[in-house]
């Protein structure tokens, strides 16, 4: 047997468990992701389950470790079944990987029908409803994700604003580069970030692309691994970064929409009142993070460990956020 | 040394072929990284262009901006730059620093990622 030829063999027989013997894996066929994280589309014969799935894996000796941010895919399961019951969109977890399954490392969940790829969600004609109803929406699911508990599942970490200005400093020092509109933004950020807020669960990650949104709007919230304990403002003004926005500025949140609205769902959805301006702070972090996160991408070209053409190419992409904190510095002197 | 092709005839040649012949050719993961890479032979085309007065514009300015510049290397005034960003002694408030560093993300981005939204809002104020 080859080694696909074994690893369906076992997926089937983790899915017989999950759904009885009359069903077989038709096909697995891999989707995307990096090295540390594999996404896969099943298909399904017979009866009692579902004609396709996703499978979420790291293969074995590629799971996220103790000193990554990524909080490992059993507890972004975990998370993903604790925001299903606090009635946010997200997809059905049907499964998590046992070690003893010899799969790696993952879970199985429910495909949800939709799009995530930016660009088409902001152009095409046929989300026009979608992106009218994405600001509240994304403003009720945010106010659920902030009420979870997730004091049971291990390795959330807490990491506020403030902390996460240091973090990306010290990643920004270590790379070595000068780049002056840099240590600007940083000092800026030091000298005038907000008054902490009493961290709760964030979703870390939360902007197109990580979204499955269907023509009626937001359908599921996924890729949760950067969940942490933290500033509610901070999942909002990610979602404002203008790198997130995918080329269209004018509009601040994601591209699609004002943020106003999003405010208000979130308020109203038990979430606290904030006002437009106290984002501002959080959209310049998601600028500056962004760019040091482009570094750091490229490094791993320029150090040898990825020697594919896009990691080179993404250290080119770091002016984009130097131009977006020169821009936002500059609102700041008529502030 | 002779310049007939001259480098930047020669990357365009290598573009002409990742597009028009290769990429056709391709699907999936190749099909990504050849459009990557054809974008990233037309930033090597700017880059060649545009480098040499980019860099002697960049030089002048910190010259203008910063104090005892004389016989400092553009490398040099750029971290004497960073030490007084740090420390406080240039901040947001002064018009001379933010315009440099206007004008230098301008240049940068220019070769970089020309249709980069925030480059037009740059450059609409």
């Amino acid at each position: 047997m080859s080694e696909k030829q074994e690893f369906d063999s076992r997926l089937q027989a983790v899915l017989r468990r999950v759904y009885g013997e009359q069903i077989a894996l038709a096909s697995a066929n891999r989707l995307s992701g990096g090295a540390s994280q594999e996404t896969w589309l099943l298909t399904l014969n017979g009866t009692g389950a579902p004609e396709t799935l996703i499978l979420r894996r790291a293969p074995e000796g590629m799971e996220a470790t103790d000193d990554s941010r990524a909080i490992g895919l059993p507890n972004e399961a975990r998370l993903i079944r604790k925001a299903a019951a606090a009635g946010v969109a997200v997809p059905e977890v049907v499964h998590v990987l046992e070690p003893d399954e010899g799969v790696g490392e993952g879970f199985i969940m429910s495909r949800v029908e939709g799009e995530t790829i930016a660009r088409r969600i902001l152009r095409n004609d046929e989300y026009a409803k979608a992106r009218e109803n994405l600001p509240a929406q994304c403003g009720r699911a945010l106010a659920g994700i902030h009420r979870i508990d997730g004091s049971d599942v291990p390795r959330i970490r807490k990491s506020t604003g403030l902390a996460q200005v240091e973090q990306y400093e010290q990643t920004y020092q270590e790379i070595g580069v000068c780049r002056p509109i840099f240590d600007l933004a940083i000092v800026w950020l030091k000298e005038n970030a907000p008054k902490p807020l009493e961290p709760m669960l964030v979703h870390g990650d939360f902007r197109l692309g990580n979204i499955m949104v269907d023509k009626q709007g937001l359908a599921a919230v996924l890729d949760w691994e950067l969940a942490h304990y933290g500033d509610p403002r901070e999942d909002i003004g990610w979602m404002c970064t203008n790198s997130w926005r995918f080329g269209q500025s004018e509009k601040r949140l994601g591209g699609f929409g004002d943020v106003e609205p999003l405010l208000d769902a979130y308020a109203a959805a038990g979430g606290a009142e904030f006002t437009p301006r106290d984002i501002d702070w959080w959209d310049m972090l998601g600028s500056m993070k962004w760019g040091i996160m482009c570094m750091g991408m490229y490094e791993t070209f320029r150090s040898g460990a990825d020697a594919s053409v896009e990691r080179a190419a993404i250290g080119r992409r770091v002016s984009e956020t130097e131009m977006d904190l020169v821009n936002l510095l500059e609102g700041q002197r008529y502030a | 040394m002779h310049d007939q092709p001259s480098v930047s005839e020669l990357v365009q040649a290598v573009k002409n072929f990742v597009d028009h012949s290769a990429m056709p050719e391709l699907k999936g993961r190749a099909a990504f990284h050849a459009r990557v890479a054809s974008n990233v032979l037309a930033t090597i085309l700017r880059d060649l262009d545009a480098r040499d007065a980019n860099d002697a514009a960049e030089y002048e300015r910190l010259k203008a901006l910063l104090p005892d510049s004389d016989g400092k290397s553009r490398q040099a005034l750029n971290e004497e730059l960073q030490g007084r960003i740090r420390s406080g002694e240039l901040t947001i408030e002064s018009a001379a620093l933010m315009e440099h560093l206007k004008k230098t993300a301008i240049a940068q981005l220019k070769v970089d990622q020309p249709k980069y939204s925030g480059l037009a809002t740059a450059i609409e104020d």
